[in-house]
């Protein structure tokens, strides 16, 4: 079932879609250039052959000293025809742009803002897109290869609070 | 629910009332959280109020981060087990069962049939302990001490057979690479049902106390509604999702270990309220205690790991006794397995959803990269959603009932 997707993916977006292949226990996998991620998304999600209804996990690889360096990883999943596929996009570190997919799956959102937490990488019309885990004054990003094991970041100082009882809330930060 | 936010402040006014005058609110924001026994330990949840209405709601994650991706793509493969444990701290097997395998699947080995077997046995009695934690936590915040003392009974009848079989109550470290770290001492079949007959008795009693229970209706029935299309949108999985209506189980849909011979049903809800979930949670319970039974009685002695010692450590005997017992186990322990390069990805059924592991491999002993997708994560992010418009206090039970565990969401 899944080979058809991978076929069919490759058939409408030749252009985008690349390099296909089986993963490791049969999983089909495949390439996408970075300009084409958003609309092969949608139409994964669109088209009733393929219906993806669900992105269960969306991820970034570092690969350090490859070129491009950076990779984005879609695994997506269909509850109708209970097929998946996983689809990998490179990204160079010159440009870390790369359009989002939460306006296809609402679930995306927490998942692009980890990436671009831990590795930087920035989701062009991406909501709200902020660091998820570390705090906003953070120093760079630590799933990247290059950051130190036990890197240590300088002490930041105390946020001001104008008014502790209505203050700015959700829409600062505080 | 939907807020008329034409009026100033937002506020709901009665058109039907000509002498009600519509008064802007004043917005209050209250922050929930770090430390607020009802935020499951560490989320900080910013809500902006106005009366008991929720206008806006943003959370903020992260005080429990501790790394686990970073430690792990520093620690060999067999080390990353015991940072597994602390994912979801309440049932650790499930994640042991996760990252092995996954591991497996890249290595391309199996495991033997016993151990698949205790496999499911240590993961379905986390399972029970999971759920058993989630509704008697649930019963507590909603003001049902009882219910909680009930629930920890039993779940420490389960945690005390854990033990016995793992060495540890909590961080069980239990599962290896290519099977499973010992056998179930003597006897241990037979304690183990009889606890299960216990624990049966508790969480019918649970089940009588809260099912029924007028206020813990009205407190979830209704509240923290979820529908089935957006449920998927926002990626939910497991007992979640199901209750959404949307009949979707890892174990069924893509049958890993032992699930495709054992006979069990997945409860599906229909409403995707608070109470629907915790309904999937009790009946999860019965179904979990159904493939204990079967995996007893279909059990048989065997080999508790497979005997490749380029992935499990060798026998004591053969490591004292033998050059090469010896010079396996050197290797494993010092350079680790050697996983061979490639990437894959493996989900399993835990407690909350799925559990799916994203390994790259570059052919050393160490792992190159482990994405954990955590099976709380999107139901987390989604409760700003779920919360607008909605009162304060169904916050309360809506955060129970997706049951966060800041262990594996917070890395």
């Amino acid at each position: 079932m899944a080979k058809a997707v991978i076929e069919a993916l490759v058939a409408r977006f030749p252009d985008d879609v690349y390099e296909p292949y089986e993963g490791v226990g049969g999983d089909d996998c495949a390439f996408v250039r970075k300009d084409g991620i958003a609309r092969v998304c949608g139409f994964l999600k669109a088209d009733p052959a393929m219906a993806f209804n669900l992105a269960p996990y969306i991820t970034a690889v570092d690969y350090l000293g490859a070129e491009p360096r950076f990779e984005v990883v879609y695994n997506l999943y269909s509850t109708r025809h209970n097929h998946r596929v996983r689809l990998r996009v490179k990204v160079p570190e010159s440009d870390l742009d790369v359009e989002s997919v939460t306006p296809v799956w609402a679930g995306a959102d927490w998942f692009e803002r980890y990436c671009f937490d831990m590795y930087g990488i920035r989701f062009r019309a991406h909501p709200d897109l902020r660091r998820l885990l570390m705090y906003d004054e953070f120093v760079g990003h630590p799933l990247r290869k290059d950051y130190p094991l036990r890197g240590r970041q300088p002490l930041v100082p105390e946020r001001e609070v104008k008014d502790i009882y209505r203050g700015p809330g959700p829409g600062g930060r505080d | 629910m939907a807020i008329d936010d034409k009026r100033p402040g937002g506020l709901e006014t009665r058109d039907d009332d000509a002498l009600h005058a519509p008064l802007a609110g004043k917005r209050m924001v209250i922050n929930l959280g770090p430390s607020h026994p009802a935020m499951h330990g560490v989320t900080r949840a910013v809500t902006t109020l106005e009366g008991e209405k929720i206008i806006d709601m943003k959370l903020d994650i992260g005080f429990l981060h501790r790394g686990f991706e970073k430690s792990c793509e520093n620690v060999t493969w067999g080390q990353v087990f015991p940072y597994t444990d602390r994912l979801n701290y309440v049932s650790s097997t499930m994640n042991n069962v996760g990252f092995a395998l996954a591991v497996e699947k890249l290595c391309r080995i199996d495991a033997p049939d016993r151990a698949k077997y205790l496999r499911v046995v240590v993961s379905e009695l986390h399972r029970i302990c999971d759920h058993l934690t989630l509704v008697s936590a649930m019963g507590l915040e909603l003001g049902a001490m009882t219910v909680f003392l009930y629930g920890v009974e039993a779940r420490d009848h389960l945690y005390d057979r854990l033990a016995e079989l793992c060495g540890a109550r909590l961080t069980s470290n239990y599962v290896r690479v290519g099977g499973v770290a010992r056998d179930a001492p003597e006897g241990w079949v037979e304690k183990t049902l009889q606890s299960l007959d216990r624990v049966v008795e508790l969480r019918d009693l649970i089940d009588a106390l809260l099912t029924r229970n007028r206020i813990f209706i009205d407190r979830t029935r209704g509240t923290g509604r979820v529908s089935r299309e957006d449920a998927i949108d926002l990626g939910f999985t497991g007992p979640c999702l199901r209750g959404s209506g949307e009949p979707y189980d890892v174990r069924k849909a893509a049958p890993y270990l032992v699930y495709d011979r054992i006979d069990f049903d997945i409860p599906v809800g229909s409403n995707g309220d608070n109470f629907d979930r915790y309904l999937m949670r009790i009946e999860e319970m019965r179904q979990s205690d159904s493939i204990l039974r079967q995996c007893f009685t279909q059990m048989e002695p065997g080999d508790i790991a497979i005997a490749d010692f380029r992935y499990v450590l060798p026998p004591k005997p053969l490591v004292y006794g033998t050059i090469e017992g010896l010079m396996a186990h050197f290797k494993l322990v010092m350079e680790g397995i050697k996983v061979p390069a490639g990437e894959v990805y493996s989900y399993t059924e835990a407690a909350n959803g799925e559990l799916g592991f994203y390994l790259v491999s570059d052919g050393g002993g160490r792992p190159y990269k482990i994405g954990l997708r955590a099976p709380g994560w999107p139901m987390l992010a989604a409760v700003p959603r779920i919360m607008k418009g909605a009162l304060l206090a169904d916050l309360i039970p809506t955060f129970d009932s997706i049951n966060m565990i800041g262990g594996e969401v917070e890395q």
